[in-house]
């Protein structure tokens, strides 16, 4: 209820609010300062929780001693690719189930609702199968079609969800004046929607980016894999050296920070109109 | 929702018949309208369509299928049909049923404190404050990181020789020697559970709140005309009123944290000994063995799971739908 606030509670609310933010960014912020110590530093009590010394010898070590720039290349390609013909693809979808009523309509929403309940990791076996007989194992081609597979439905639900958004006078008019159906789209629909398909890109792009159970099963040769195929090798190995995996994981974080910082206003948009939408 | 949807189909039908030319040709023309416009949808989908179906669904159905055979990598000829020997198999296992439990702790162990501690920010953040925006994007950070990493982040902090968690413990006092946290089967699942709430929290934060905003004020104006009080209001105003999206919203976190191994791979990969293992993480685990055709029976006890509570989802969306 938006009244009076008492001086207790407000103690309350902002002591609880900035407690929260602490422990939320904590985390952050220690792998941080890893990331930024020299290895004889990490390993050494007291722990240091601001650095005596600064060093970029993680960061540097990654790209000597590991491949860490071809995976970091490898995922931004994939990822970008990725999500750009999968936000291309669910724009066509998101429309067409945005705008008209047809027979199968509900079935095919029904049908991306439950991928999205049933997770990508249940059939790895029989995948890596298909895969096979394709020919499209342990390649990065083969892992962008998976992707976008992946990305389709939930892409496709929030685009719809924009879509709803725009009245449909806009492209009425554009067609009456004798503009194809695909031209309003693009030309009236499309420009008016840009904040809303940066987000669906956004985060087509980090959920691609972010994704291991996928890679791990389809990518074989070092030269293929993808950061977080890298990062699983990383802490299988016997013993895990966390100057090198602290600093491999800031530099996968940071771009997805970057780009939700960008678009999370959206993307929280996105996800409460496509959680709690039928 | 599908209400605005035929409006423009009806009106750019209409305008294609202005005034009506004689007989045979308003039909052919409606005809080639309506065959255009299933042309349309039929393109317009199909790629989304096949890209699902070839990707998704069927490695699933093959998945099936593969649930009753003898279906290992290690022998690709022999894909002989067992029945139901793979499911004999895993009722069989003694890990398996280590999971289930782990299973149903990890999800109510993780939910309850989320939601709570979820409830209370959303409370808190009703009010407006200057940096409302800000504070909100900087709690939603978390959400950009992958489970997998907030595993490998947590799997430092709780390192039993130099992790922090046992330094700051140490400090305060709570405990007076390091705890080799994920080393011991009895730390290492309220450790994977503290992180998952950790990660959990602001989804709550933010879709709470959100369904906080949709009640209308006048409610509240009239419950303080009455002399309620906010504790009061909070229980017979603002609970009833949501309680549908509280469900819904509770329902999605079910399914999600069930279907989350991702966390557990990155912190402790399901050890010591299996003993963090929950059902989907242990599926995963069987899969890497090369056990296809016991990894799918897994999948389908998971899927059979997960069917319920969809469908519990998809009625309880069904209701709010019509209760509007």
């Amino acid at each position: 209820m938006i009244t009076q606030e008492s001086p207790a509670g407000r103690i309350t609310r902002v002591a609880a609010l900035g407690l929260w933010l602490v422990l939320t960014l904590f985390p952050l912020y220690w792998i941080l300062v890893t990331a930024f110590k020299p290895t004889s530093d990490i390993y050494r009590f007291p722990l240091e929780y601001w650095p005596s010394t600064f060093s970029l010898e993680n960061f540097t070590g990654l790209f000597s001693k590991a491949n860490f720039g071809t995976y970091l290349v490898n995922s931004l390609v994939i990822a970008t690719l990725s999500a750009a013909i999968v936000t291309m693809i669910s724009l066509l979808s998101g429309y067409i189930i945005a705008r008209f009523s047809f027979r199968a309509r509900g079935a095919v929403i029904l049908a991306f609702l439950v991928t999205q309940m049933i997770p990508a990791f249940i059939a790895l076996g029989p995948l890596y199968q298909l895969m096979v007989s394709l020919g499209l194992v342990n390649d990065r081609t083969g892992l962008v079609f998976v992707y976008i597979a992946m990305c389709i439905p939930f892409s496709t639900i929030m685009l719809r969800g924009f879509f709803e958004n725009v009245p449909d006078a806009l492209e009425e008019a554009a067609m009456i004046d004798g503009c194809s159906r695909i031209g309003a789209l693009f030309r009236i629909l499309v420009p008016v929607m840009t904040p809303g398909i940066v987000a669906a890109f956004i985060f087509n792009f980090v959920s691609c980016w972010n994704e291991l159970f996928l890679s791990v099963t389809l990518l074989t040769s070092d030269a293929n894999k993808t950061v977080p195929t890298a990062l699983n090798g990383f802490i299988t190995s016997y013993n895990i050296d966390w100057g090198s995996m602290s600093a491999a994981a800031v530099l996968t974080i940071v771009p997805t920070m970057v780009m939700f910082a960008f678009a999370s206003k959206y993307i929280v948009q996105g996800l409460t109109a496509g959680a709690v939408k039928g | 929702m599908s209400s605005s949807a035929p409006a423009i189909e009806r009106r750019a039908a209409g305008s294609a018949t202005p005034v009506p030319p004689p007989g045979g040709e308003a039909t052919r023309r409606r005809r080639e309208f309506s065959r255009r416009r299933a042309l349309t949808i039929t393109a317009f989908l199909a790629p989304a369509v096949a890209f699902v179906a070839l990707f998704t669904y069927y490695p699933m159905l093959s998945g099936v299928f593969g649930a009753f055979r003898n279906w290992s990598i290690y022998n690709m000829e022999n894909q002989s049909w067992v029945g139901l020997a793979n499911f004999e198999t895993i009722l069989g296992d003694a890990l398996f049923w280590k999971t289930i439990g782990n299973t149903v702790l990890w999800v109510v162990g993780s939910l309850v404190p989320q939601f709570v501690i979820g409830f209370a920010l959303a409370l808190w953040l009703r009010r407006r404050f200057r940096f409302r925006g800000v504070y909100q994007a900087l709690i939603f950070f978390p959400w950009a990181v992958s489970g997998f990493l907030i595993g490998i982040l947590f799997r430092w902090m709780f390192n039993g020789e130099f992790g922090v968690v046992n330094d700051l413990l140490m400090k305060t006092g709570i405990i007076d020697a390091p705890l080799p946290w994920l080393a011991d089967p009895a730390l290492a699942m309220p450790a994977i559970i503290v992180a998952n709430v950790w990660y959990g929290v602001t989804f709550f934060a933010i879709m709470i709140l959100a369904a906080l905003q949709s009640v209308p004020d006048e409610l509240y104006e009239a419950a303080a005309l009455d002399g309620t009080t906010k504790a009061r209001a909070l229980w017979h105003v603002t609970i009833p009123y949501i309680r549908t999206t509280l469900t819904l919203i509770v329902l999605l976190r079910v399914i999600w944290i069930f279907n989350f191994p991702d966390l557990i791979f990155g912190m402790t990969g399901g050890g010591p000994a299996g003993q963090t293992h929950i059902v989907t993480t242990y599926m995963i685990e069987i899969t890497q063995q090369g056990d296809y055709g016991r990894a799918s029976a897994l999948g389908i006890l998971v899927l059979v799971v997960l069917m319920v509570f969809a469908s519990f989802y998809l009625l309880a969306t069904r209701e709010r739908t019509q209760a509007r």
